[in-house]
């Protein structure tokens, strides 16, 4: 199973997404490889992704950008919040 | 290499109008630290231009950033509080009241100290304690980094 965590620029706020969503399949011992991407090569990072975590501000440019993708965005409110981030996982991948 | 917040590199309770000025202090702090040119504070305040306050990740903290480039002289951290705090557009987050400044040198290596900072902000509560400190040294101790040389 393949996550995205998307940015504007693929740097900072996508990787403590990234750090934070491995941390949440940890805890639900779900494994999965997670990788940042910037929102510009987003639809090529994800065409192999089940799910792109992003933030609610950048969501509707991800769903624009992935256009048909079969990829579940998840919008992530409190980027260092382990247990929001998780209970979104879970319901999505459960 | 360790991140390091010498004293230049904190701006406690500043009293700033709008976003921008939140974003630019934090950017002159990081300019004061010697680990960007002038430059890249334009560079963050554009990123939120281009991609809206998708910057602000938690209740009342936005991480100011923008891309690698040859105004980034080193990785470095910049922490500014803000004494009013200002709006940056964020349908859940906002209002902001710790505008942390970050700058990478490049995209591979960032990740470890990115790390770091995901485990001092995992304790949901430090953003309040770092909106409240009063001093440059508390500000480090919630943020688990040293001084550096030049403090």
């Amino acid at each position: 199973m393949r996550i995205i965590a998307v940015c504007g620029e693929g740097i900072g706020t996508s990787a403590i997404l990234k750090v934070n969503a491995e941390r949440a399949l940890d805890r639900l011992g779900l494994s999965a490889s997670v990788d940042a991407s910037d929102l510009a090569s987003v639809a090529d990072a994800a065409a192999d992704a089940q799910v792109v975590l992003t933030s609610t501000e950048l969501a509707a440019d991800v769903r624009a950008k992935l256009g048909r993708s079969f990829a579940e965005i998840i919008e992530i409110v409190n980027y260092f919040d382990v247990e929001e981030i998780g209970s979104k996982l879970e319901r999505s991948l459960g | 290499m360790t991140t390091t917040l010498p004293d230049t590199a904190v701006v406690l309770g500043a009293d700033v109008p709008d976003w921008r000025t939140a974003v630019r202090e934090s950017g002159r702090a990081l300019t004061r630290a010697k680990v960007t040119r002038p430059e890249y504070t334009e560079r963050m305040i554009g990123v939120i231009e281009e991609f809206g306050a998708y910057v602000v990740i938690a209740p009342g903290l936005a991480l100011a950033h923008a891309r690698p480039g040859p105004d980034v002289l080193g990785e470095g951290l910049s922490v500014v509080t803000l004494a009013t705090p200002v709006d940056f557009g964020h349908p859940h987050n906002d209002p902001v009241r710790v505008v942390i400044g970050l700058a990478v040198a490049n995209a591979e290596e960032h990740v470890a100290s990115v790390a770091r900072l995901a485990n001092v902000f995992n304790d949901l509560g430090v953003i309040d304690r770092l909106a409240q400190a009063t001093d440059a040294d508390e500000v480090r101790v919630l943020l688990g980094v040293p001084a550096g040389g030049e403090a």
